[in-house]
């Protein structure tokens, strides 16, 4: 047996993970299997037919950009990759008569720990981001473009490459496409393991083939991005909503959620639950729900917290999350945020701030070192709550733990400063009593803690 | 470091290198070669097992940029290899989500099957083992990635120790041919 064919029998095939009938009205991961994810299967499934619309190559007479933005804008599509914001608006931001060159980006650096969807969405079903950021560049009149994809998953990578030489031979992509006026160029890039360039701007710095240290905004890419031109990013996930929205109409798209919170969502679900993997549910679905269709806890253990949406998000605790539904306004009123839709369970076994430690460890390692708050204050955290987790906690050292939180908050050129201080406060905030008992007791609230 | 680069003699690229090279450089615009560096960087890695001086310096001729740049990328970048690694080198996920599902007994358990240290390399420079960050794979845990470009997923100790087994016949298989 070759090394190849060694290695090929561990790659994850998608089954426990996306193959499964556990999700509510998909619309991204329907009808996906792991072998059709080819430009023919993804034909068959009605693939294409939203960019053969607005270039009104199906016999009607197309759609003008701005019925474009237009629509997008009424479906109430937003963000997928963290921040939550509204995509058909920062399309619209775009100077779109600007002469010269303007770029689109996909972010694909997926690499905010509980994430893991825009891996499955571009291993399983790789058009769909393509022909969404077809649709993008005719919205907004821009001729080429970038994936940007995480480093670690570079077999996704080249899955990638081979779906765009698919799309290019068969003319969805490339110069004058599908016989109209529109052209655009699309390409693959990847990572190589650095958190940080799933920042948009330090990703626009790691594609210039530099190292990825964020912008200072402004001015903000629509207005100086890659190489210096306009620039719009939006998250894989983004960009695979938005061929259905353009098929299907903003309003039915919006439909499926809740007002302001349109569509469906892919929740990844790690940790302590019967099956991990990822669920694409409507927007306003109950946690409770989604919780069903990982199959409930692990072991049947009394669940004890949620991190709701990746890493940097405050964490929940059980009797927030058990009332709650997932959308952006529900998770954010409950005082943490949906994120990337990376739900970490946790079950009663486990140590708030042995947690802590691992997380707190995570952004001082991926810190970038450009800004002083968040090089010298990620440290701090690690510090502290390392030596808490070891028995040697300080009294004083609750409130300094506050204190530095408080003080990297806001003050830095990006979001990890303010990442890595969330999940501080968060988990003073609702498990206090677990890090005042370390410090007393010198040992673990919960018997056999991980 | 900038000594140690100014001291050596840039790596020769084989033809086949130059075109992987020039696939990624056409990606981009003319002016705008240096974006490529990511791309060149780990074909490097992949060619000769990791990043030397050597290959920085001919990234950087062959990019047309200085070398020190060249560097700035490799160091940020926790995946290239500044310094040579066991023939595998594996990563092992250990981030919270994993360290939920037993990442932590994942590493271990390797380290102890083949006697070193986490970040350590075999005596025989087979295998080199380190504790990795998030690789975007939470779901699979515990996840390892081999040689940067292939991931395993629910790694429990039975499948961790068929792939060092594994991966030891498969280079004694090569030895032998």
């Amino acid at each position: 047996m070759t090394e190849q064919q060694l290695l090929s029998q561990f790659q994850a095939q998608g089954l426990e993970s996306c193959f499964h009938d556990r999700h509510i009205s998909p619309q991204i991961l329907a009808g996906l299997n792991g072998n059709n994810w080819q430009l023919k299967d993804y034909e068959a499934r009605g693939g294409y037919q939203a960019l053969r619309k607005i270039l009104g190559q199906d016999g009607s007479e197309g759609l003008s950009q701005d019925q474009v933005i237009a629509i997008v804008k009424e479906s109430g599509l937003r963000g997928r990759g963290g921040a939550g914001f509204p995509t058909g608006l920062k399309w619209s931001f775009m100077p779109r008569q600007f002469p010269g060159s303007k770029y689109l980006v996909c972010n694909s650096d997926e690499g905010e720990p509980g994430t893991f969807k825009d891996r499955d969405i571009l291993q399983f079903n790789p058009h769909i981001v393509i022909e969404g950021m077809a649709i993008a560049a005719y919205a907004m009149g821009i001729g080429v473009g970038y994936n940007y994809i995480h480093g670690e998953i570079f077999k996704t990578y080249e899955r990638f490459e081979a779906a765009l030489e698919q799309a290019r031979a068969a003319g969805y992509l490339g110069d004058k496409i599908m016989g109209s006026s529109f052209s655009f160029q699309l390409h693959a890039a990847h990572g190589f393991g650095a958190y940080i360039c799933g920042e948009e701007t330090a990703l626009l710095e790691s594609l210039e083939g530099k190292k990825g240290q964020p912008r200072f905004k402004p001015p903000f890419p629509a207005s100086f991005g890659l190489y210096g031109k306009p620039t719009t990013i939006n998250n894989t996930e983004t960009f695979s909503a938005v061929p259905w929205i353009i098929k299907n109409g903003g309003a039915a798209y919006l439909a499926c959620g809740k007002p302001n919170n349109g569509g469906t969502k892919i929740f990844s679900i790690s940790g302590d639950v019967e099956r991990p993997g990822n669920y694409e549910i409507p927007l306003g679905t109950p946690f409770a729900k989604l919780l069903e269709l990982a199959g409930g806890m692990r072991g049947g253990r009394a669940l004890k917290a949620v991190i709701p949406g990746g890493s940097s998000a405050p964490v929940l605790p059980a009797s927030i999350m058990m009332d709650i539904t997932m959308d952006y306004d529900a998770i954010a009123k409950a005082g943490s945020m949906l994120g990337s839709g990376a739900v970490i369970v946790m079950d009663e076994r486990r140590c708030m701030v042995k947690s802590l430690q691992r997380l707190s460890y995570f952004y001082m390692h991926e810190s970038c070192g450009q800004c002083t708050p968040c090089r010298e204050g990620t440290g701090w955290l690690w510090r502290m709550v390392d030596r808490i987790e070891n028995g040697q906690g300080r009294p004083s050292d609750m409130d300094l733990l506050d204190n530095v939180a408080e003080s990297i908050m806001g003050r830095t050129i990006c979001a990890l400063g303010d990442a890595a201080a969330m999940p501080v406060r968060g988990m003073l905030k609702h498990f206090r009593a677990e890090f005042e008992h370390h410090i007393t007791h010198k040992t673990c609230m919960v018997a056999a803690h991980v | 470091m900038s000594s140690t680069l100014t001291a050596v003699a840039a790596m020769t690229l084989s033809e086949v290198t130059q075109k992987r090279f020039a696939q990624e450089v056409a990606k981009y615009p003319a002016d705008q070669s240096q974006s490529a560096v990511m791309a060149c960087l780990s074909i490097v890695q992949q060619e000769n097992g990791w990043v030397s001086p050597e290959a920085e310096l001919a990234v950087a001729q062959y990019l047309g940029m200085p070398a020190m740049a060249v560097r700035e990328v490799s160091s940020f970048y926790n995946m290239y290899n500044l310094k040579p690694v066991g023939r595998y080198k594996i990563n092992v996920c250990t981030n919270l989500p994993c360290q939920l599902r037993n990442g932590a007994g994942a590493l271990a358990h390797l380290c102890e099957r083949l006697g070193i240290e986490v970040g350590g390399t075999t005596a025989d420079g087979l295998f080199t083992v380190q504790a990795g960050e998030c690789m975007g794979a939470c779901g699979d845990a515990p996840v390892v990635l081999v040689n940067d470009r292939s991931m395993c997923s629910f790694m429990g100790h039975d499948k961790l120790d068929q792939l060092v087994d594994g991966l030891r016949q498969s280079a004694t298989d090569k030895a032998a041919t």
